[in-house]
């Protein structure tokens, strides 16, 4: 594919309030093709809302939003999200992957093999018969990564994929966002998870009350954070992910 | 009181031809009117689940008003509509079958519109970022979600079809309960109350009771196969 790449991603001054109260404050930043980038803050922070900014589902109150290429070449928006709770249509799981495709522009013959690869990537090739809403949590949610595989979007949005998932499942999903960072594909990343942190990103965009707070790569982030509210985030947040209770 | 009954029984055990020949009228009306209305009312109702436009809230608080539409109202309506000097009377269809069918549709379309709207706005609030993110416009998203929820909007259908098969004023009112021509169950459990056969009057209540039962039992059994398959 020697399109132009939509990326990188420009956001300036973006603002973002509802109901009287700020949500996204001023946010530039430029999101480009390569480092896998995880977006942390604490429960508030903006973080949601910020990718469905960036991902076109939520128009910012100001500042402007621009992506390098257009988005509705050939039918597909070449991006793709995966949500907390996976939504799936009341049909097969390999309907529901071929229902995305339809709108991608993708002709009716060439749907169902794009969609059992998509499957088949994801491990749920066994499962393409059956209905989607009746497989288990980690299953949904790999099937709306393989959905999301299908379009082979240039850009990933995950927001928290992995929260209301058990352990196995969570290893699971990260090998599959790990096989997409290893096909091309920009990953951005929110979570609340530490060690997913530190095992997916390249660097991190830390949001505090709306504002991006910093940017930084992984590992430094963790050991010389450079804000003061990074530092206690984090101070704030390890001994949780370590399994000491919900003393927050 | 209980010779009555008895006698209502017998009635329905002989299947007498005149009997059979309402029941039948009346199947055929209020399932035709139903089966109009929802293929009118599902999809208004999804559109307007979905799209956003001015004055979309006073629709739906008229819409949800004209569930409780009188049916004597309704059959005002289509009379005048209809009488030989109304806009439609050249086409000579005030008490025929016909009209009885346009006056349910008119009475039940409310009705499964409404119901199918809040259905289907529910069901919106669950997918809507999902089918924006797949680039699914509004118009598809509509219908993707009729499709997706058809096992609940059975119910709106019901409800439609308990309301046009118990009611008697619109069709008393277009129809004139004519014997042998537009005389239905509830016409004629009005006009036998009235003569003083009370045996008939009870057994086509029965069979009417009867008949809504076994329709909301089949839906009802329908609609849980479909969620233990789909989910």
């Amino acid at each position: 594919m020697n399109r132009r790449s939509i990326l990188p991603l420009r956001l300036e001054g973006v603002c973002f309030g509802a109901r009287g109260r700020t949500i996204i404050d001023r946010v530039s930043v430029e999101l480009d093709s390569g480092p896998s980038t995880i977006i942390l803050g604490a429960n508030g922070a903006g973080k949601s809302v910020l990718m469905r900014i960036c991902h076109g589902l939520l128009a910012p109150t100001a500042g402007t939003v621009r992506w390098s290429a257009s988005q509705r070449a050939g039918g597909a928006r070449r991006q793709a999200m995966v949500f907390q709770r996976p939504v799936m249509l009341r049909r097969s799981a390999l309907a529901n992957v071929g229902y995305a495709l339809a709108f991608a522009g993708v002709p009716t013959g060439e749907r169902e093999p794009l969609a059992l690869e998509a499957l088949e990537s994801v491990g749920l090739a066994h499962l393409a018969q059956r209905p989607a809403r009746v497989l288990s949590g980690g299953e949904q949610q790999r099937l709306a990564l393989a959905r999301a595989w299908a379009l082979h979007p240039e850009v990933l949005f995950l927001d928290e994929p992995t929260a209301s998932l058990d352990p196995g499942a969570t290893r699971e999903i990260e090998a599959v966002i790990r096989a997409f960072d290893a096909a091309g594909t920009k990953i951005v990343m929110a979570t609340h998870n530490l060690g997913q942190a530190r095992r997916i990103g390249d660097e991190v965009l830390f949001l505090h009350q709306g504002r991006l707070a910093e940017r930084t790569p992984v590992e430094r982030f963790f050991s010389h954070p450079a804000s003061a509210e990074a530092e206690a985030f984090i101070r704030g947040e390890l001994p949780w992910t370590l399994g000491n209770g919900g003393s927050r | 009181m209980s010779s009555a009954f008895a006698e209502a029984f017998l009635l329905i055990g002989s299947f007498d031809a005149s009997l059979a020949g309402i029941i039948a009228l009346s199947l055929k009306v209020s399932l035709s009117a139903v089966l109009l209305a929802s293929a009118i009312g599902l999809p208004l109702g999804a559109a307007l689940a979905v799209a956003r436009f001015p004055g979309r809230q006073a629709l739906i608080v008229a819409l949800n008003a004209l569930m409780g539409l009188p049916p004597v109202v309704v059959g005002l309506v289509v009379y005048l509509l209809l009488s030989r000097a109304g806009p439609l009377g050249e086409f000579g269809l005030l008490f025929t079958p016909r009209a009885m069918v346009i006056a349910q549709t008119l009475l039940v379309l409310p009705i499964i519109a409404a119901l199918a709207r809040q259905a289907v706005e529910d069901a919106w609030r669950e997918y809507e970022e999902q089918l924006r993110s797949l680039g699914v416009a509004e118009f598809d998203a509509a219908l993707t979600l009729l499709w997706d929820i058809r096992f609940s909007l059975l119910t709106a259908v019901l409800a439609g079809l308990g309301r046009a098969s118990a009611e008697v004023g619109a069709v008393m009112i277009v129809g004139g309960n004519i014997d042998g021509v537009t005389r239905v169950m509830t016409t004629a459990i009005a006009l036998e109350t009235s003569k003083g056969d009370l045996p008939l009057a009870l057994a086509l209540g029965m069979v009417l009771i009867a008949i809504v039962l076994a329709l909301n039992a089949a839906a009802t059994l329908l609609k849980e196969a479909a969620e233990r398959r789909y989910g």
